[in-house]
């Protein structure tokens, strides 16, 4: 079968029953994702794309199968950002499938263009998907990302000590993080003391544990007193079942008591006005 | 080879390290230490390793050995400025450097020196 003599053929019968065919492939568009962009956004979009699809059907350029390529993946990311489902997105494409054949269903002599025409549109549908996968991953691990930086604050209590306050689970990517940020500025404020508040760690295994001591260690290193704070009963409990233990670091029920601990540590004293 | 000088200020000897630390430097400054401290009898030493960048496992055991040495002459080591990563560095390969001493800068490591005496 001469592929080339069918692509240009196809391209030609596409050419001229433009209109027709956009037409038709918007309104199926346009329905099939309920209303969420209106009918002239989506032939404006369509619009482009399917004069792509007609210089990549006539081989004109070479440049146009990229273009395609690439028109494709701003459209998915788009609708991957907009919260399309995914089969949304590719009907985008396969719906020109429908639209087109309703047209040469009558013409049998384009069955052979036709054949190949859909194959070319089913790759241009996987390719959709694919860009529209890829889109939703970068939007997880950027979310991961605002959401670790979001969750590890270092706060400055008093002249020379410094807290973290640690909300949720504490993983090893989240340690270092914490360990990085927390010796960071320990050696930025000249701080000799640092408490970590896990108040907001909802359970404390073995692992989590090990976590704690290195990031106590580390900054031990650096010459800063650590006190762990914030554990609560049944955390405490958990711990001690588990057999984990915290050696000589200093721990407190809360965020006051290290604070009075470290204050006391550096010599200062806490007195009513009166 | 290089050699890192030790200074006497006061009762205090001071190291600062200003080079990359390679494995026969430390040998060497332990050595030269040992000979110091027991040439002066002082009762501090003060390790400056702001300018280190990369330790290894054996320079990590070097440093808590030197510690040792000095207790033995009834002298207290403080190792003072280390860096972030260097303290990663140590937590990761399981070196708390037992043994020593640590300050943030060689100012709160006097300190902690005078405050014991």
């Amino acid at each position: 079968m001469d592929t080339e003599g069918t692509g240009t053929r196809m391209a030609d019968y596409l050419r001229d029953h433009h209109d027709k065919v956009i037409g038709r492939w918007s309104e199926l568009v346009t329905s099939g994702v309920r209303g969420r962009t209106s009918f002239d956004e989506v032939r404006r979009e369509l619009d482009e794309l399917f004069s792509l699809i007609v210089r990549v059907l006539s081989d004109a350029d070479e440049h146009a199968a990229g273009e395609l390529r690439a028109a494709l993946d701003e459209l998915s990311r788009g609708r991957a950002r907009d919260g399309f489902t995914p089969s949304e997105t590719a009907l985008g494409v396969f719906s020109l499938k429908e639209a087109v054949y309703e047209l040469v269903a009558d013409a049998a002599e384009m069955a052979p263009e036709f054949l190949s025409f859909s194959r070319m549109i089913d790759e241009l549908g996987l390719r959709t998907f694919e860009a529209y996968s890829a889109a939703r991953e970068e939007i997880i691990s950027d979310q991961a990302t605002a959401m670790l930086e979001l969750s590890t604050p270092v706060v400055r209590l008093w002249e020379g000590i410094i807290a973290v306050p640690l909300v949720g689970t504490l993983d090893s990517a989240r340690t270092q993080l914490v360990m990085e940020k927390l010796l960071d500025t320990l050696v930025a404020t000249g701080a000799d003391h640092a408490v970590i508040d896990i108040t907001g760690v909802p359970t404390v295994d073995t692992e989590v544990a090990q976590h704690l001591l290195k990031t106590v260690t580390a900054a031990r290193l650096l010459g800063a007193e650590c006190t762990i704070s914030g554990i609560r009963p049944q955390v405490a409990q958990t711990i001690v079942s588990l057999g984990i233990e915290f050696g000589d670091i200093a721990t407190k029920a809360t965020l006051a008591d290290a604070l009075a601990l470290a204050l006391r540590q550096a010599g200062m004293k806490v007195v009513s006005a009166e | 080879m290089d050699r890192v000088p030790i200074l006497k200020i006061g009762q205090t000897l001071f190291v600062s390290i200003q080079i990359d630390l390679q494995d026969d430097t430390v040998m060497r400054l332990q050595e030269d230490l040992a000979d110091e401290l027991a040439a002066t009898g002082v009762h501090g030493v003060i390790i400056d390793i702001t300018a280190v960048e990369i330790v290894d496992s054996f320079i990590g055991r070097m440093l808590s050995m030197i510690g040792s040495i000095s207790r033995l002459f009834d002298a207290e080591t403080v190792i003072v400025g280390m860096r972030p990563a260097v303290a990663i560095t140590l937590t990761e390969l399981g070196l708390p450097l037992s043994g020593v001493r640590t300050a943030l800068n060689a100012e709160k490591g006097l300190e902690i020196l005078n405050g014991k005496s």
